[in-house]
């Protein structure tokens, strides 16, 4: 595919970069012409120098011919409008990164009116990924898709436990809103279950369930986790606000140590639930005041590189938490990932890795009626998103009557920005987005899911 | 440095090298020529050394600038010893180093010959020296680029930058390798075009795909000791226009390609480059005319001689030695001037000439307003300062290298405008100079020693010089 890239950054770069591996022609847009000689000299994309947003420069990259624009600049009124100009210019799918929280609240309206198709947010981004490392414990595998909107969760399902012999049609009564989409035998053999298939012990399967459900499941399974009640958060900013209203609306108890005291009282009017904590993160004493050695999870969110690496390492060595730090700048790689500092966050990275995605199920949708197209467990499965837009044999039928072919099942209904997971009494609407996974390669319409 | 990675690029050239070869041997098989069989051999040896190079692919593929310059410059080497050998092999040319400098000649595109009688070369040789004009022409490692996937990443630009003429190569497209593919497929469609309309002027296939070899490469290697003289004027005419393209930036071609009309009127150098052209035309035409006569006849050598000249090519239709003073003077000064930057032609190039002459423009504004702000443009867009940095350091190299040479050359006892032009025409890739190295001379009088220096001199005009300063400086070596 023709990329456009505004913006080359961190993000641009690593975009640019991964996106080359994938064969894919770049074409990077920048103002400052130093930085796209030296990065066109490492990589084989060509630049342009120039203001993005700008029609006539837009053009002279080639937005006519091009799949898809990516602003990633570091204005987000100048992603936006980079973004509304290459749609009316070229009709490409555009990617926004919007980091401000007010224009991000909106996102929907703007995404809706702008022709946007994708809006990134890192701090959001960023928030969620250290909110699945808390929730999910380590033994179990996690695939996002559809837009980072469902979690996939992969694990084997431990002898003796109750799911030994269990046939799907009676998994009601471990609650709703859960859905088991694939299962992988003992032998490799992979099924997309129906009601009559039968769950044994040593299975391997995928299901999505919300987060917060996930610990009471995985502990009626006997799968033994970690269940983590309490995290400390150093570092009051962005992220640290996104990941305290998540945590706090899953249950668990955070505290926040925020050395300015402007932001503190900001953000104790913002989450009144969360306890903040005025003081420097870097003191000792006072990070054992907090309680720091009985934490279950530690996570380091300053705006300093330096001081986060010191913090966790600090942590590992006091306490037994689990731990997570953000790194901005990742730079001698292999000497960060020998250090005992847990997990590393870095927003940047972040991004363009879910653009990359975005990227991917955009490639392998093309030709076809498809949105997205997400290939899971080793491209043997299907993840097909379709959007709903007429009256057809699969709207307004339950879909307990709806019979559809074998290896094929309705795994989520995106309706207004809500995801449903459906049950037999649900129905598609016009307007929905209907995500269903497959071991057949290839699907082209909704109706190619009735038998 | 990274030898391993220099190394396995030279291989591969040597490879393509060997396997071109086979042209040649075609040629031979067809007029049943035995001369052909060192074809055969030659092409071994490059395939063998290219494989030896080539076992094993380096894992460190990081590659810098200073790579990428020596590359070229060691590549070209390469591949003019290489492409000697038949020549001294099947003892057509029996001197290594006289069968060293027509092959050099016939890579850089310069044209300059020391034979003196061109046509007891059988046909395979004489096929093998028009096409290195073509395969030189547009570059070595450009058709590497195309047709080899290198892999690696923006580092093979490296090689690009410091094969292709111009002060500032770039991308036509965001892939090398596409951008690559695009100049030759431009650069093939001319030479097919040429060769059949040389074949509508009822000339051999043969003679056609020899002479558009030379066109379109700008090299100007003839077939006759007469050059083009005795060809129709038909035939003169068609190679006229197609030197004249041939030395316009390959980048007009593609941005007709693309539609871009706009952009492709907005070139300054192209508009430019037929300004002079033919400005020159008409002041030769009427200073000849007005001593000799014959309007036309005159203004039709004019037209042929300035493109020949002027985008560096040599081949001729009269021996312009004849011509009064003030259009001798006109001639070498257009041989400086060169052809268009991104084209197959040598020279200084336009396009520099526009930032020296831009350059003086600014010095002149700021002695006038001393506080004046003014930022150069070309196309419409900012030149930068690099740029023109490194295009008065090529001009400072440039003089340095001419004097050196004129020096050295000095020293065998013919006459300033020989030796000028010897030099002039060797370090511009245009072929024929004045007097003695004028059209109907050649330049065998030159001593060995004197030969080397112009056999450095066209290396480093079709490299632009740096490639060969960098090759010659012993910090380049040095850890």
């Amino acid at each position: 595919m023709k990329i456009i890239i505004a913006g080359c950054g961190k993000v641009g770069y690593t975009l640019a970069e991964q996106l080359l591996e994938e064969k894919h022609e770049i074409t990077l847009i920048d103002k400052q012409s130093e930085k796209l000689k030296s990065i066109s000299e490492r990589i084989d994309v060509i630049g342009i120098c120039g203001n993005a947003t700008s029609y006539l420069i837009q053009q002279e990259a080639g937005v006519k011919d091009a799949d898809l624009f990516i602003a990633v600049t570091n204005q987000d009124e100048i992603n936006l409008l980079c973004c509304l100009i290459a749609k009316k210019a070229g009709n490409c799918h555009t990617i926004a990164r919007v980091r401000n929280p007010e224009y991000y609240a909106e996102i929907g309206f703007i995404k809706e009116e702008l022709g946007l198709s994708l809006a990134i947010n890192p701090e959001l981004a960023a928030a969620s990924k250290i909110l699945h490392l808390i929730q999910v414990p380590s033994a179990l595998e996690l695939d996002t898709f559809a837009k980072g909107k469902i979690n996939l969760v992969h694990f084997t399902i431990p002898s003796g436990s109750c799911w030994h012999n269990l046939k799907l049609s009676d998994a009601a009564k471990y609650g709703p809103n859960l859905l088991i989409c694939v299962v992988e035998r003992v032998d490799h053999s992979l099924i997309i279950p129906n009601g009559n298939t039968v769950l044994h012990e040593g299975d391997s399967v995928s299901i999505i369930i919300p987060p917060y459900r996930m610990n009471s499941l995985f502990s009626k399974l006997g799968l033994t986790t970690k269940v983590i009640k309490n995290v400390m958060i150093a570092g009051g900013g962005t992220i640290a606000y996104y990941l305290a209203r998540q945590l706090l609306s899953a249950k668990i108890s955070v505290k926040i140590i925020e050395l300015n005291q402007e932001r503190s009282e900001e953000l104790s009017e913002l989450l009144p639930d969360a306890t903040i904590i005025r003081g420097d993160a870097s003191n000792e004493i006072l990070l054992h005041e907090e309680g720091l050695h009985q934490m279950d999870a530690f996570v380091s969110l300053t705006n300093y590189d330096e001081e986060n690496i010191m913090l966790s390492l600090y942590a590992h060595k006091v306490s037994s938490a689990k731990l997570i730090t953000k790194i901005n700048k990742i730079s001698f790689e292999n000497v960060i990932n020998e250090i005992p500092i847990g997990s590393i966050i870095s927003p940047k990275y972040l991004t363009a890795e879910y653009i990359i995605q975005y990227v991917r199920s955009m490639q392998n949708s093309v030709g076809s009626n498809v949105e997205t197209v997400y290939r899971l467990m080793d491209n043997r499965v299907e993840a097909v998103e379709f959007i709903v837009k007429e009256e057809s044999k699969v709207t307004g039928i339950p879909l307990a009557k709806l019979k559809t072919k074998e290896n094929v099942l309705l795994c989520n209904i995106l309706r207004y920005g809500k995801i449903i997971i459906p049950s037999g009494q649900d129905m598609i609407q016009v307007g929905d987005s209907v995500v269903i996974v497959t071991t057949q390669k290839g699907m082209d319409d909704i109706l190619d899911i009735l038998a | 440095m990274n030898h391993k990675n220099i190394l396995y690029i030279i291989g591969w050239i040597l490879k393509l090298e060997g396997f071109v070869m086979l042209f040649p041997l075609f040629v031979a098989v067809c007029y049943r020529e035995s001369s052909g069989l060192t074809f055969v051999f030659c092409s071994l040896i490059g395939i063998f050394l290219g494989q030896l190079l080539t076992i094993k692919r380096p894992n460190h593929s990081a590659f810098y600038a200073r790579d990428g310059f020596l590359t070229v410059a060691i590549s070209w080497i390469a591949i003019s010893i290489l492409g000697c050998l038949p020549f001294y092999f099947s003892k057509e040319i029996p001197s290594f180093l006289d069968a060293l400098f027509e092959i050099v000649s016939g890579f850089t595109t310069t044209g300059a010959s020391i034979l003196t009688d061109v046509e007891h070369l059988s046909k395979c040789m004489l096929f093998w020296r028009s096409f290195s004009h073509w395969f030189g022409g547009m570059g070595v490692l450009v058709f590497m680029l195309a047709i080899l996937p290198m892999g690696g990443g923006g580092e093979n630009l490296h090689l690009m930058r410091a094969e292709s003429p111009g002060p500032s190569v770039s991308k036509l497209v965001p892939k090398l390798r596409t951008t690559a593919v695009y100049l030759y497929g431009i650069y093939i469609a001319i030479t097919l075009l040429e060769v059949i309309l040389l074949l509508f002027g009822r000339m051999s296939v043969f003679d056609a795909l020899c002479l558009s070899f030379g066109t379109a490469g700008t090299g100007g290697f003839g077939l006759l000791n007469s050059s083009i003289s005795s060809y129709s004027h038909y035939i003169q005419s068609v190679i006229t226009i197609f030197m004249l393209l041939s030395g316009v930036n390959f980048t007009l071609y593609f941005f007709l390609l693309m539609r871009r009309t706009k952009e492709a009127f907005q070139m300054e150098e192209v508009r430019w480059y037929f300004i002079i052209y033919t400005v020159t035309v008409l002041l030769i035409t009427c200073n000849v005319a007005a001593s000799q006569g014959h309007f036309f006849e005159t203004f039709h050598h004019a037209a042929f001689q300035v493109a020949s000249v002027m985008t560096t090519t040599g081949y001729s239709t009269l021996d312009y030695n004849t011509w009064p003073e003030f259009s001798r003077s006109l001639i070498i000064l257009i041989m400086f001037i060169g052809a268009c930057a991104g084209s197959t032609g040598g020279g200084m190039k336009i396009s520099r000439f526009i930032i020296y002459f831009k350059c003086v423009g600014k010095e002149l504004s700021y002695l006038i307003h001393p506080r004046s702000v003014k930022i150069l443009k070309m196309d419409g867009k900012k030149i930068e300062h690099e740029v023109i940095r490194s295009a008065n350091a090529y001009l400072m190299a440039y003089i340095m290298i001419f004097i050196t040479s004129l020096l050295l050359l000095s020293l065998n006892g013919f006459d300033f405008t020989t030796n000028f032009t010897a030099v002039a025409a060797t370090l511009n890739n245009i072929g024929p100079g004045l007097n003695l190295v004028g059209p109907a001379g050649n330049f065998s009088m030159f001593s060995n020693g004197e030969k080397l220096v112009l056999i450095f001199d066209m290396l480093a005009g079709r490299l632009e010089i740096f490639p060969m300063l960098l090759l010659i400086t012993p910090r380049t070596w040095r850890k």
